[in-house]
């Protein structure tokens, strides 16, 4: 259900310190986010382990979002040690972080503050068996990545966010232009956000919104062809019905590209704001320019034109 | 001398750094390595601005002007005139408290 967004405030482990297995005071600490998902990936990974984790408060959120917010931070972490008397616990001084909640936490601040020694595990709990062995972790064990499973993870969160608003389009369209024009809508939407996801590796082009927009094209030009070549009252209406097509679905497509960002992890914030900058505009343009077409050729068509 | 990035906000002053590797640790897409004397700086244009490598640097040898690179979040910061992170509300249950973003699906 986490992964479908459902209730995603209340998928929280309560904040404190947990023993797992045996642990005792020359155990290793482990520090993590009350995240459900965050949480069980790590006690998943520590299987059979005896250690502690220390769960830190941050609303619910995963380690690098709360990170980037600064919940999975410095003060948090100073504050929880304290909090659950750890030093107490504990005969070492050392705290094991996932190498993500670095952007959140200053080791040296933390050594300072309380005298705990922070070390930076590998980024993903699955590896924190093998770099428990030598607490070093390789290169790739450094690594983000954004592999096909990482990516597929994503789609139904993203067809929840967008299922209401495609919803009523999808009505508005049957409405106003049949069958066709509804699946138009259905197919560019969905374009965005599961062929995306899906494909955003092999789409040409550096930019996500450009990426869409070629995505965007790809699924729009069945349509308009289909409607060119099809039996609609006259030429003039299957030309202007064909390019509505090819003005207003890759913009679509292009702007769930474009939100698709933050889903990934390596877009910086400067590059989003170029894209931003770059795309927004051609992107309203080109979407209002369709549906003004279709609104004209609407109104045409009630006035008894296209005969 | 300080070193730059073209396309982001990142800087770097090798004459501050004390090569204690926190950086090359820290960073998840290897734009730092660790050197013989200093860090170097491996591969600047693949930074995403996390802020990881400023925060856990004690010299204050790296800059940058950290942030979310999720575009519905600046988009949405820039409709309601707030910070981005107050105005996250992406698919990763980021920000589930007040609204959201993401990144990677959360499990990290």
């Amino acid at each position: 259900m986490a992964r479908l967004g459902y209730r995603r405030g209340e998928h929280r482990v309560r904040p404190g310190l947990y023993a797992l297995g045996q642990p005792t005071p020359e155990s290793p600490v482990w520090v993590t986010a009350n995240y459900t998902l965050s949480f069980d990936a790590l006690r998943s990974a520590l299987d059979g382990i005896d250690g502690y984790i220390l769960v830190l408060d941050t609303e619910g959120i995963n380690v690098w979002c709360a990170a980037a917010k600064g919940t999975f931070g410095t003060d948090e972490l100073v504050r929880r040690i304290e909090a659950t008397g750890l030093a107490n616990v504990i005969c070492h001084r050392t705290l094991i972080l996932p190498q993500l909640g670095a952007a959140g936490v200053s080791a040296h601040e933390v050594r300072q503050r309380c005298g705990f020694r922070v070390e930076y595990g590998p980024v993903r709990a699955s590896d924190l068996p093998e770099y428990l062995k030598t607490h070093r972790a390789t290169p790739e064990m450094r690594r983000v990545r954004f592999d096909f499973p990482d990516r597929l993870v994503l789609i139904p969160v993203e067809l929840v966010h967008v299922f209401l608003p495609l919803l009523l389009a999808a009505v508005m369209l049957y409405l106003l232009g049949g069958w066709t024009a509804m699946a138009a809508a259905v197919v560019a939407v969905l374009a965005g956000v599961v062929l995306f996801p899906i494909l955003l590796p092999w789409l040409p082009t550096h930019d996500f919104s450009s990426k869409g927009f070629l995505l965007g094209g790809a699924v729009a030009l069945p349509f308009a062809l289909a409607t060119l070549l099809g039996n609609g009252p006259s030429v003039l209406w299957r030309f202007l019905t064909a390019l509505a097509y090819l003005l207003a679905l890759p913009p679509v497509t292009a702007f769930l590209a474009l939100n698709f960002t933050g889903s990934t992890p390596f877009t910086s914030r400067s590059r989003v704001r170029r894209e931003i900058f770059r795309y927004i505009r051609p992107m309203a343009g080109l979407f209002v320019a369709g549906i003004v077409l279709v609104l004209a050729r609407l109104i045409v068509e009630r006035l008894g034109g296209f005969k | 001398m300080i070193l730059a990035a073209v396309t982001n906000t990142l800087r770097y002053n090798p004459d501050l750094c004390i090569n204690c590797d926190l950086c090359s640790i820290v960073c998840p897409h290897g734009v730092f390595a660790p050197g013989r004397e200093a860090a170097e700086l491996r591969n600047p244009e693949a930074c995403m601005e996390c802020g990881a490598c400023q925060r856990n640097c004690p010299t204050g040898a790296i800059v940058v002007d950290s942030g979310v690179g999720c575009a519905s979040a600046l988009l949405w910061a820039a409709l309601k005139g707030k910070k981005e992170q107050e105005s996250c509300d992406c698919a990763c249950a980021c920000g589930s408290a007040n609204s959201r973003s993401r990144r990677g699906g959360g499990n990290r």
